[in-house]
């Protein structure tokens, strides 16, 4: 396949609740996290209001997204979207279900709302006045890999820059016994088929039968988010973060691999 | 507001296969005589444990039906309506072929869906166990996520290549259909399931009960008394890949409204952006459009929104139904399950027609009046189009073709 370059990145979490801070805690460096951690990001685009009634997982999500546009120099108004969550908001899955098993005339219609996997995707297109495309996936462990193909592929598709939107919560409430997904994690980034910028990192790309197991965390900084649902960008995250040139198997399913080749663009 | 670039023109996907399941009854015989019968298959809620005055589009034998011991860990309304819905119309073995054909890994599936499994995440709230976590029967985590229909058709099927699902509310089928077609264009795959699986549930009934726009009676779209929608339940899939068929994607278009989280558009800006780039991509023009399957919910403002965009867009001569009432809104199984009456249209000549509604409101006008259809006709057509609009202002618009 023919490479697409990422443009720009962004990145939210209570420890590193920025793409700079992340990056060089990525790389090993001593980065000390956030103190006191922050617990929710304020993504601009919102209106006060907005802000205040959104799930965490809208604003972790916008967060990010306006961080990787930024970072492109991306016109915020015109990428297409691709935003991806293994289990979307898990505190409103909790409250949903919550009150439907107490008394489910009590449902609010900003919950419901809220409740739908494509309301980060819905929030970001008001928020930024966008009208191209936007979809909201998921693929379970493989959502990560799965997501990022589908952002390049539109990217290739239709020769243009893509945002891809990652986000998962922490499981709360009777959920966490069946649902692991622990701390939050937010990252984004924009792919273009073309380079635009002397920071833009290639990568090449390819569909391969076989099987692999997701690679290995480097960092200790990648390990304390390895129990968050959308960990499957951890490994992509860190070889950004270093400049080198290196090579990534991503499980896609049990017998399909996403090769992704990284080099200075 | 900036439109965008108009996206260029595509080579158009063959439909191979194609079935769906829903209150219809099952396969695409069942859905045809439906339509032909312009009959609604809207019952008044009979759900058990869910005391709501509303009609449903509810598939029979769901609950009775035999399950596969081998799966009892994938058991949920969900799944069985997934599972019945691959038995018609030779479906499977159709997917078997292009497996044989292709090998497993060169074989994507994409499925819309805006509920899947959560339904089990609601029946375990109801019966938690003492330590406060979900009932021992009820703890597999892969059936708690949005992905779960779609990893068990994955299984059922025995594909192996790239697998996603598609969850933007009422879009998601819809959107579906696109995303097969980008694999495909890319080679990414040789063939694709494209599917929509949507199963009833509290969640989804209590969701729109709460934002007052589930109507007590059967839904009439587009009728002087609508008072909202009616929740259907189907599975629909189709495959499609790069080769030749009798009815084939020619376009797709998806577009955001930017406006509200869950009212359409004023102007309809998104569903008509939407429609353009998909007639772009299909290389037509509005007046080439034979027949069009609306949106069509049944709520005073999405109606109203989608009538005014038919009354500026399409010809005068053009067949404009919607088949919610008919079917129930499938919520995100409907933009396949409608494109595929768009399939039936094109394919057989059926085009449907919109009962239970009579005649349209008169508010929305003349124009709107002179292109809807109330009764099923009966004539060759080429071109078809799948309106396919959702929560969050994301619009989906499928142009079909032969």
């Amino acid at each position: 396949m023919p490479p697409v370059f990422v443009q720009g990145l962004g990145w939210w979490s209570t420890a590193w609740p920025a793409w700079p801070l992340a990056a060089a805690a990525l790389r090993g460096e001593v980065i000390e996290p956030a103190a006191p951690a922050v617990r929710r990001p304020s993504p601009a685009r919102l209106s006060a209001n907005e802000r205040r009634r959104a799930p965490d997982s809208v604003l972790m999500a916008l967060q990010v997204a306006e961080a990787a546009c930024a970072a492109a120099g991306a016109d915020a108004a015109t990428l297409p979207s691709v935003f991806t969550s293994a289990h979307g908001d898990l505190a409103i899955v909790d409250a949903l279900c919550r009150t439907l098993a107490d008394d489910p005339l009590l449902l609010s219609p900003t919950r419901f709302h809220h409740s739908v996997h494509n309301a980060a995707s819905g929030y970001w297109a008001i928020g930024a006045r966008n009208h191209a495309a936007s979809t909201a996936l998921a693929a379970d462990a493989h959502g990560f890999a799965a997501s990022w193909l589908e952002a390049a592929t539109q990217c290739l598709a239709d020769a243009r820059p893509v945002l891809l939107v990652a986000c998962d919560t922490e499981a709360v409430g009777p959920l966490r016994s069946v649902n692991h997904s622990r701390g939050l994690l937010a990252v984004a980034m924009v792919l273009a088929p073309a380079p635009g910028g002397p920071q833009d990192r290639a990568i090449g790309w390819q569909l391969q039968p076989g099987s692999v197991a997701a690679p290995p965390l480097r960092s200790a900084a990648a390990r304390s988010l390895q129990a968050n649902a959308g960990a499957g960008a951890l490994p992509l995250f860190e070889a950004l973060a270093d400049s080198r040139s290196t090579t990534l198997a991503l499980p896609l399913s049990p017998a399909l691999v996403l090769r992704l080749m990284l080099s200075p663009a | 507001m900036t439109p965008g670039p108009r996206p260029p023109s595509i080579v158009p996907v063959a439909l191979q296969a194609a079935t769906a399941t829903g209150a219809h009854g099952h396969g695409l015989e069942a859905l045809a005589q439906l339509l032909a019968a312009n009959r609604s298959a809207l019952r008044a809620n009979d759900l058990p444990g869910l005391d709501l005055a509303t009609a449903i589009g509810r598939v029979d034998g769901l609950e009775g039906m035999a399950w596969p011991a081998a799966w009892a860990a994938w058991d949920s309304r969900a799944t069985r309506l997934a599972w019945l819905g691959l038995q018609a119309d030779g479906f499977i073995d159709a997917v078997a072929a292009a497996r044989s054909r292709h090998g497993a890994a060169r074989i994507g599936l994409v499925l819309g869906t805006s509920s899947s499994t959560i339904a089990v995440s609601e029946a375990a709230y109801r019966s938690l166990d003492t330590d406060g976590g979900f009932p021992a029967a009820l703890r597999h985590p892969a059936l708690h996520a949005p992905h779960a229909v779609t990893a068990f058709v994955q299984q059922a099927l025995g594909l192996e290549g790239p697998a996603l699902t598609v969850s933007t509310a009422c879009s998601s089928s819809a959107k579906a259909l696109a995303v097969a077609e980008r694999w495909l264009r890319l080679h990414l795959v040789d063939a694709v399931v494209a599917a929509g699986v949507d199963a009833l549930g509290g969640s989804l009934l209590h969701g729109f009960r709460s934002l007052g726009v589930l109507d007590e009676q059967p839904c009439r779209p587009f009728d002087a008394t609508r008072r909202g929608i009616s929740i259907g339940e189907a599975a629909a899939y189709v495959l499609v890949d790069r080769g030749d068929a009798a009815v084939r994607l020619l376009g797709h278009g998806e577009r955001n409204d930017a406006h509200h989280m869950s009212s359409p558009h004023p102007q309809g800006l998104g569903a008509e952006l939407a429609l353009d780039d998909a007639l772009a991509r299909a290389g037509l023009a509005a007046p080439a459009i034979d027949f069009v399957n609306l949106h069509g919910t049944g709520t005073p403002a999405n109606d109203e929104v989608e009538a005014a965009l038919v009354a500026r867009r399409y010809a005068a001569t053009s067949h404009v139904c919607a088949t919610k009432g008919l079917t129930g809104h499938t919520m995100g199984a409907a933009g396949l399950l409608e494109a595929l009456v768009c399939a039936l249209a094109l394919q057989r000549g059926l085009l449907a027609g919109s009962a239970p509604t009579a005649r349209p409101d008169p508010v929305l006008g003349a124009a709107f009046a002179e292109r809807w259809r109330a009764e099923p006709a009966q004539r060759r057509i080429r071109h078809a189009v799948s309106h396919a609009f959702g929560f969050g202002g994301n619009n989906a618009v499928l142009v079909l073709g032969c």
